[in-house]
């Protein structure tokens, strides 16, 4: 289990850039909720969002995978690249988008359907089972990833909404780890849970850094520092300083950044 | 003394028992409210409700036993050979009851005074002669001990208003008196008028309940009498629906398979028109539709929901049916003969369905709103689109209240009358054709009632026994609703 004190490795596994966000603005109707906001995220890191409620780190989170499209009175105006792919071109399929850039959100949503059927959905949706062995197997591999396999092997066609709060969060993150994706954004996905689920939906973080490049928006600056290689601090809708998450913690550059790491602004 | 008169007064002293209950917990306070214990305007309230509450139910209870009780001394003391020459002693009373509401007519328009009305010396010719100046009820030529009878029924009467009249406001006088005396600054006065609030809102809830329960037993009873009449096993097994108005009884076929059937038929034909068009109504509205379509769409769709179903009614009679006619009809646009009149089960089942799209989208529209939006967002960030979304999360997670509102629905379309009548004409009849005239168990009991119908034949009670029927089917279909509402509702968070 990751260690509340020590910092996690510095060492950044990989500086291949997977999403290049440039000057991105984000308007609410006729709020701007974020401000021209740079921001690198590398492949196979955790990248932390941290900052202040209301300062538009989830909202910059939603950007990657245009979830920011099913709110109507959302506008995003800049450039963001998914593998030098601007992903606001006209030619992308938000849809398809959506697939490769995976989310975990807040609150628990299992669909209430069995434990079987949510981790099915993706796969089932984008055609990426051949056939039911096939299927069978992309579900135990995800639910084994999301770390919930053993509690839940015996009762698959159970409701996936009848698990704890903790295993709703890991059978969610198993969910999307189905359609294979090659980004995760999670949305504080421990805000809901105990100490000890959060543990364990950190420690699976930590895990799927192997495969994935994964963003995190939290509120807690202890799991930001645990969990992330890179961390980025927003305030009012500004990246207030963008680095290694050691670096950020222990040397922040910026007053702003240092004040609330120190816990006087928040 | 009018009654109106006697309740003014009862709350006249009310309000009179309020301002002063409000000054003296205020004095006991030194004028401070702070030092009460409630605010100052409960103390006045306790008066108010300690005089109201136990004079009107004095009053109630008075009103309901005086009569009784004067009917019953009356009865009592009459002579026996009297009773003997009239029929039947309720006849004899009601014959007397009647001529004591003549005198007080006739005392009210002036025809007759009050000492006369009341003394002996009035005897029965001019009696008869001056009710029937009045304009009272009166059968026949009144006879002097009936007159002598209605003078002491209506003495009687009268002098129990009048001490109706006092104890009531002795009651209320007292009652006000009680609730100033507990008038000081630690009495609860709060508790005391917020307890009464609660007994207020009891009774409202159980009058509902009674009412529910005296609607069954005004059908049970009847229901009983018609079974005494007329063999369940032919009512419920019978295939045939013949009522004869020309007998008494005996020939008449009263089988209500054929009108179960009618009524299932239609029912069946509206869900099928009603549930996919309100069903997807409602997907269009929640899911697809701008905030702009969706703020006149919906209020104009709802429009529907207040067309008084006669209207419907005229719209199958007139539109519908002809049209049915001319695509289904002998030369119709098919070139097929199948439907022979307008009034046919598609016509009333087709318009009955449009009746119901409100009801069914207007209730799956609510249910589709309340599926948690973290429930779309969990499914969109998976990569599905909106009709993946639809189809695979929200109308599962919404299917329990989608199922409520069909059924809900369902009940409505099996109660409807007047499209019915209108629209599928009166002939009962078990057939499997879609565009034949039939007819269902609501149309029937409104036409074995109308018209001058012998409440003690069986053709006139079998509607009661038919209104039970389905009393029973729309109940246990309302109750099957909830129970599979309420069975899968956990499943949403």
């Amino acid at each position: 289990m990751l260690d509340d004190t020590n910092l996690a490795e510095t060492t950044v596994a990989n500086d291949d850039i997977k999403i290049a966000a440039r000057d991105v603005s984000v308007y609410y109707g006729d709020n701007q909720a974020i401000k021209g906001v740079d921001v690198d995220i590398a492949d196979r890191t955790v990248t932390a969002f941290i900052g202040p409620s209301g300062c538009g780190k989830s909202t910059f989170l939603r950007c990657f995978n245009r979830m920011n499209d099913t709110i109507d009175i959302c506008r995003v105006t800049g450039d963001i690249r998914l593998d030098g792919e601007d992903i606001n071109a006209k030619s992308v399929d938000p849809v398809q988008l959506r697939a490769k850039v995976g989310m975990v959100f807040q609150k628990p949503n299992p669909f209430p359907k069995s434990i079987y059927d949510n981790v099915a959905y993706g796969p089932r949706i984008h055609g990426l089972a051949k056939s039911k062995a096939d299927l069978d197997d992309i579900v135990e591999k995800s639910l084994r990833r999301g770390a919930i396999w053993d509690e839940v092997k015996d009762r698959l066609h159970a409701p996936g909404t009848g698990l704890s709060g903790g295993q709703q969060q890991r059978l969610c993150i198993a969910r999307a780890v189905a359609t294979e994706p090659e980004v995760l954004l999670m949305d504080e996905p421990c805000s809901a849970l105990d100490p000890i689920a959060t543990a364990q939906v950190e420690e699976l973080i930590d895990e799927l850094r192997q495969t994935y490049s994964v963003v995190i928006v939290t509120h807690s600056m202890q799991q930001a520092a645990r969990v992330s290689q890179k961390t980025a601090f927003f305030h009012l809708g500004n990246l207030v300083e963008f680095g290694e998450t050691t670096q950020i913690f222990t040397n922040p550059k910026d007053k702003l950044t240092e004040s609330y790491i120190t816990g006087r602004i928040g | 003394m009018p009654l109106l008169w006697l309740l003014l007064i009862v709350f006249a002293i009310a309000a009179f028992g309020y301002v002063l209950g409000r000054r003296r917990a205020l004095v006991s306070a030194n004028r401070d409210a702070r030092h009460l214990h409630s605010l100052p305007s409960y103390y006045g309230w306790n008066v108010a409700l300690k005089t109201i509450i136990p004079a009107v139910m004095l009053l109630l209870v008075w009103l309901l036993v005086q009569p009784i009780v004067v009917y019953n001394t009356i009865s009592s003391s009459l002579p026996s050979d009297l009773v003997d020459s009239a029929s039947s002693q309720g006849l004899l009373m009601s014959e007397i009851s009647r001529v004591s509401d003549g005198l007080s007519t006739a005392v009210s328009k002036g025809v007759l005074s009050e000492e006369l009305a009341a003394s002996s010396s009035l005897d029965a010719e001019t009696a008869t002669a001056q009710l029937k100046e009045a304009g009272a009820v009166v059968t026949n030529d009144i006879t002097a001990p009936v007159l002598s009878a209605a003078q002491d029924y209506r003495s009687a009467t009268l002098s129990g208003r009048w001490i109706m009249a006092l104890v009531v406001i002795i009651v209320a006088f007292a009652g006000a008196i009680f609730g100033l005396s507990q008038s000081n600054k630690d009495f609860r006065a709060r508790n005391v008028v917020e307890t009464v609030i609660r007994y207020l809102l009891i009774g409202a809830a159980s009058i509902a309940i009674l009412t529910t329960i005296g609607i069954v037993f005004s059908l049970v009873f009847n229901t009983i009498e018609f079974f005494r009449l007329y063999p369940a096993s032919h009512f419920f097994f019978g295939l045939e629906w013949a009522p004869s108005f020309s007998g008494r009884g005996g020939s008449s076929e009263l089988g209500v398979l054929p009108l179960l059937w009618g009524t299932l038929y239609i029912s069946i034909v509206a869900l099928i028109v009603a549930v996919p068009i309100g069903l997807f109504a409602a997907i269009y509205l929640s899911e697809y539709a701008g905030p702009k379509v969706r703020g006149f769409a919906k209020p104009l769709l709802e429009i529907l929901a207040g067309i008084p179903t006669i209207v419907y009614g005229l719209f199958a009679l007139l539109t519908v049916g002809p049209l049915l006619v001319s695509v289904f009809g002998d030369g119709g646009v098919l070139g097929v003969n199948w439907q022979g009149g307008g009034r046919a089960v598609m016509t009333a089942g087709i318009v009955m369905g449009i009746m119901l799209i409100p009801f069914v989208s207007s209730l799956s529209d609510d249910i589709i709103n309340a599926v948690p939006q973290a429930m779309r967002d969990g499914s969109y960030g998976l990569g599905a689109t909106k009709s993946e979304t639809i189809k695979q999360v929200i109308i599962p997670a919404a299917l329990p209240g989608i199922v409520g509102a069909i059924l809900l629905a369902a009940s409505r379309a099996i109660g409807e009358t007047m499209i019915v009548v209108l629209g599928a004409g009166a002939a009962a009849r078990l057939s499997l054709n879609p565009f034949e005239a039939m007819t269902t168990v609501t149309a029937k009991i409104v036409s074995q009632l109308t018209g001058d119908s012998d409440f003690a034949s069986p053709e006139a009670l079998v509607a009661f026994a038919l209104g039970m029927s389905l009393f029973v089917i729309t109940l246990g279909l309302n109750v099957f609703a909830l129970y599979i509402v309420r069975k899968y509702r956990e499943q949403y968070d």
